[in-house]
């Protein structure tokens, strides 16, 4: 009696070890979004969700202006074959040309994708890289991850990589300053800023000036520590963005004239990330402080030709005040629409909330965990 | 005391104190020659003048023959047998193991070598890796609190806790000395020999000496399969785990012995390991270089003497140092490279009162004293001292036993810079009881309500960067209601059954989480958690004994949770299953002896669960499930008695993951010799 319930139950055990099943290949989430607003020359636009670092789930939503559908998390559906998805902390995104860039820090690789369709086109690794800027037909990424000096604290400064957008192969390569933030490229000349983030309390405070021809550093331009933020408006100037250091130096945003190549002029404004539309700047600043221990979420919009606070708000008050951790600024370069993320705790889905030009709210959806940055596609 | 011999009685009562359940498996010491493991059956016996402690609700127990067999390299990897407890492991032989009892997080739970507590004030896990079964005799496993009345007050103070027992040297008929080797060795690179020297010391006096060395490199296959909706593969990759090598010695002397009315015992222990960190597993990301360096050591003592009939003294002391060194040599990442000291104090006495035969009182008083030094940028060297005092009560009758305990905690803080915590002080009640209706029938009614809390850790309070030293303590209050019946024969086959079940319900409050500031590499501390708990255990633990020479252990277990994060109703998640907890989850093991084979078959099941707070497909986990079978002849060579065991572990290679990106081993297998004299 008793051997046979012993191979009953071994046979219902080799009985449920092949039923287990597989992992599938996450298929995206349809939200239809009701909005009627008409874009003409805007087919849509792409949002990255970073994802937190190891969980490997950095996602891309697409908002489709002609469907008025929002799809969330539609990389993996549509390159079911690439190992792993999209990777681990997405942390910037652009479109260039015709194809949509993706980098992705902690998986120490940039994703290209066709910018149309989002199908995988070919990846370039570079170790811990950060943010991309383009000219003519190169892509430039910076990464923390440059040669290590021999001093007991092995500081390691960052450098630039220059990608060949056709052939995705690295050209050449820069050092800059230390842990190199965001950088953008103006007149011949590429700017980046440098945090000095890993080598707390001597943060960096340059912003390192390439220039492309040569692709040697050719100044660096002190600025304030722990830059982040780099962003070129229409005039050609440069707005920088400082952290602070959470203690009594507070975060601030910088002017840059890149004729000059000096620091022109700082605002006053705790900035933590900023949106430049015309000669507007949409601003949100999170800024956390050591001594008081609370986080103080201020925004703004400012007159860059003025460089005036035009209005301390620029969203419906309801709406800003659920707002608990806002993470992505972008503003519809066609439409005006205004979007703002919120990435609450970091470990759960987002939100994505789109408001009219004067801040009334139109439509909001859930996105994947951290919706970050925003790349817009025309048609 | 009149006709067992002084040698017996030492034994009994150091194994009626150590052991403390009234029965555990097949008495064979009358069997065959052939016989070896002796056990000596503790039936309801009163000895006149000796006290013997029982617990109002006794513990879940693993010991003895069926813990001997299990196919486990560790502590770790016997606790996941027991219902209600999860285990994260991330993977490996040298891969960190926290345990979690019934949800409420590894920070409430307490893990107790010999009767003292086992502390990490820097970060609150105990890597239960780290203790490997060699030289264990039991492990038990307590919700709520043990509840017995000569306990120290930290005994009080776990909202559940495992108990490790090391082996207490029980010398047969004559012999004054036994000596062990063992020799392991199979998957992962494994080399794992291990020496035990038991000595008896004069005629009252024992001393045990023991020294385990584990190397292994730590290398396995692990798969990557995504399918398609209409079931083609979409990707199936197969690479290999790296860094994830280990080299560890575990050295232990202990002495112990026994005076008039009481016993005494004093254990030093030391556990050294290098091992390298394998990290998460991503997108282009298979292989991470950290290191870290651990040394574990301790000194403890405990001294126990029943002065009179109504009055009993348990002291115990410790000292214990453990240091830490973490490397990140990566160069694509942040250089790190950094030391943690801790220090630990401990002290405590604990008092019980006979007043009547039916009604006892207990007064225990601890002290403990925890500092942390490092070398991180702008660290605080906190030191912490915690006073604990404990009042309990009991009243014993056949048919009911009832214990009430206060316990008070009061913690004060100093560091070097910024601001200490301030000063904590708080009263925290428990009611243990049971209720056997009818006085022959081992029926018993079982109910416990326990309200604890557990101070933030060194790191939640002052890490730097990550800190809040403004933190409140978690709180958790558990409401149990259980049933036990347990048979026991000696004449019929089924020589012990026991089945249990129990409902409970636990709610957590402030629980300590990390939230994210503007960036998120830097964290933030903060009391934002409410978690509710509804579970239900069963239980079934049983003995048959047939043909005189077959001999069958079982154990099954099966566990229900709900455990809903209730933190913010405006969320999306909210009444959420909180990660990692699945709803339904179970083991069985199955121990079949026959003469001088023995067969042990096991099985875990983890059900379905999610890894993250919001219950979405993207952090949907698949329910995994592992068989593991071990084989093993005893023979005897001179003097010397053999065991030669085979091991195969995860019989059909299930791939899966407990942490999130840590891939477990598949099939791997395991080979043990093992010569006693």
């Amino acid at each position: 009696m008793k051997r046979i319930l012993f191979f009953l139950s071994a046979a219902g055990c080799i009985f449920l070890a092949s039923c287990r099943g597989d992992y599938p290949v996450i298929p995206p989430t349809e939200t239809p979004i009701n909005d009627t607003l008409k874009s003409t020359t805007i087919a849509g636009f792409y949002l990255l969700n970073e994802g937190n670092m190891g969980s490997n789930k950095a996602t891309l939503d697409y908002y489709d202006y002609t469907t008025r559908v929002y799809t969330k998390n539609i990389f993996a559906a549509t390159n079911p074959n690439v190992v792993a998805e999209l990777g681990d902390v997405g942390n910037d995104l652009k479109i260039y040309g015709n194809k949509l860039y993706a980098v992705i820090n902690c998986s120490n690789l940039v994703e290209i994708m066709d910018a149309r369709t989002a199908k995988h086109l070919g990846m370039v690794e570079i170790a811990n890289c950060r943010y991309i800027a383009f000219s003519g037909d190169k892509a430039y990424v910076s990464s923390y991850a440059g040669p290590v000096q021999l001093n007991p604290n092995r500081d390691q400064i960052g450098y630039i990589a220059e990608i060949d957008t056709a052939t995705f192969q690295i050209t050449r390569t820069v050092t800059v300053g230390y842990q190199p933030e965001e950088l953008a490229v103006v007149n011949g000349k590429l700017y980046v800023a440098n945090s000095g983030g890993y080598r707390y309390p001597n943060y960096d405070k340059t912003v390192s000036v390439i220039d492309l021809a040569t692709f040697t550093e050719i100044k660096q331009i002190p600025v304030a520590i722990n830059l982040h933020r780099l962003k070129a408006d229409r005039h050609g100037r440069i707005y920088i963005s400082a952290r602070g250091d959470y203690y009594s130096i507070p975060s601030n945003l910088y002017i840059i004239d890149t004729n000059t190549d000096t620091l022109q002029d700082s605002l006053n404004i705790p900035v933590s990330n900023f949106c430049i539309e015309g000669d507007s700047a949409y601003i949100y600043s999170t800024q956390w402080n050591w001594n008081t221990g609370e986080t103080t979420i201020t925004y703004a919009i400012i007159n860059l030709a003025t460089k005036q606070v035009v209005n301390h708000h620029f969203m419906e008050a309801a709406t800003e005040e659920k707002i608990k951790t806002p993470y992505g600024i972008a503003v519809n370069p066609e439409t005006r629409e205004i979007f703002v993320t919120d990435a609450k705790n970091h470990v759960t889905p987002g939100t994505l909330y789109c408001f009219s030009p004067d801040g009334k709210l139109k439509w909001e959806v859930t996105t994947g965990d951290i919706p970050a940055h925003f790349a817009f596609l025309y048609y | 005391m009149t006709h067992l011999s002084t040698f017996k009685l030492c034994l009994f009562v150091l194994g009626g104190l150590l052991l403390q359940t009234p029965i555990v498996f097949a008495d064979n010491a009358e069997n065959a020659p052939d016989s070896i493991a002796k056990m000596y059956s503790i039936g309801e016996v009163e000895i006149v003048g000796a006290y013997r402690e029982t617990e109002i609700i006794p513990p879940k127990k693993l010991d003895g023959v069926v813990l001997e067999n299990l196919s486990c390299q560790s502590v770790a990897d016997a606790v996941r047998y027991f219902s209600g407890v999860q285990i994260k492991d991330y993977g490996g032989v040298g891969g960190i193991k926290t345990i979690n009892i019934r949800s409420m997080g590894t920070n409430q739970m307490g893990v107790f070598y010999d009767g003292i507590q086992l502390g990490n004030a820097q970060n609150g896990q105990i890597d239960l890796g780290r203790f490997s079964l060699d030289n264990m005799e039991a492990i038990e496993l307590y919700n709520g609190q043990k509840s017995s009345m000569l306990q120290p007050a930290k005994d009080y103070g776990s909202a559940g806790t495992i108990y490790l027992q090391t082996k207490t040297p029980k010398f047969a008929d004559g012999k004054r000395f036994h000596f062990g080797a063992t020799f392991k060795t199979g998957s992962f690179g494994l080399a794992n020999p291990a020496l035990l020297w038991q000595q008896k010391i004069g005629r009252s006096a024992s001393s045990s000496a023991s020294v385990e060395y584990i190397h292994a490199n730590g290398r396995y296959k692990f798969r990557h399969k995504r399918v398609n909706a209409d079931g083609t593969i979409a990707y199936d990759t197969t690479a290999i785990r790296k860094n994830a090598d280990i080299n560890a010695i575990r050295s232990e002397i202990s002495f112990c012995g026994t005076i008039t009315d009481g016993e005494w015992k004093a254990h030093l222990y030391n556990y050294y390991s290098e091992r390298g960190l394998p990290g998460y597993i991503a997108r282009n990301l298979y292989e991470h270089h950290q290191r870290q360096w651990d040394d574990n050591f301790f000194v403890q003592s405990s001294f126990r003497k029943d002065f009179t009939s109504y009055y009993s003294l348990l002291a115990n002391g410790k000292y214990a140092y453990d240091y830490t060194h973490y490397l990140n040599p990566d160069t694509t990442l942040q250089y790190i490279n950094n030391t943690y000291r801790q220090q630990e104090i401990y002290l405590s006495l604990a008092n019980s009162f006979r007043i009547f035969k039916w009604w006892e009182a207990a007064l225990s008083t601890d002290f403990q004293w925890n500092t942390l030094a490092s070398d991180m940028v702008d660290f605080v060297f906190p030191i912490r001292y915690t006073g604990l005092i404990a009042l309990a009560t009991a009243i014993k009758f056949p048919n009911i036993k009832m214990q009430a305990g206060l316990l008070s905690t009061f913690t004060h803080e100093t560091v070097k810079r910024k601001k200490p915590a301030p000063d904590k002080q708080a009263f925290t009640p428990s009611v243990m009881a049971t209720v056997r209706p009818w006085k022959h029938i081992l029926f018993d009614i079982q109910f416990f309500y326990k309200r604890i809390f557990r101070m933030p850790t060194f790191n939640d309070l002052y890490y730097t960067f990550v800190g809040n030293a403004q933190l409140n303590p978690e709180y958790v209050s558990q409401y149990d209601f259980g049933l036990s019946y347990t048979y026991q024969s000696r004449t019929s086959a089924v020589t012990f059954f026991n089945v249990s079940t129990n409902l409970y319900y636990n709610d957590v409050d402030d629980k300590i989480v990390a939230v994210p500031t503007a960036n998120p590499f830097r964290w933030q501390m903060t009391n934002l958690g409410k978690v509710k708990i509804l579970g239900v255990d069963v239980s079934l633990k049983s003995g048959f004994q047939w043909c005189k020479h077959w001999n069958l252990d079982l154990l099954l277990n099966y566990t229900y949770q709900d455990a809903r994060d209730l933190t913010d109703p405006n969320e999306a998640y909210y009444g959420d299953q909180i990660p990692y907890t699945p709803w339904h989850s179970g083991s069985v093991v199955g121990n079949l002896k026959y003469k001088t084979w023995n067969l042990n078959y096991s099985f875990i099941y983890t059900g379905e669960r999610y890894n993250q707070s919001a219950n979405i497909i993207e952090n949907y986990v698949l329910p995994w499930y592992t068989h593991d079978l071990s084989l093993s002849k005893q023979f005897i060579l001179k003097k010397v008695k053999l065991t030669a065991a085979a091991e195969v572990n995860n019989l059909f290679n299930q791939q899966y993951d407990v942490v999130l990106n840590y891939p477990m081993p598949g099939t791997n297998f395991k080979l043990i010799l093992k010569a006693e004299l």
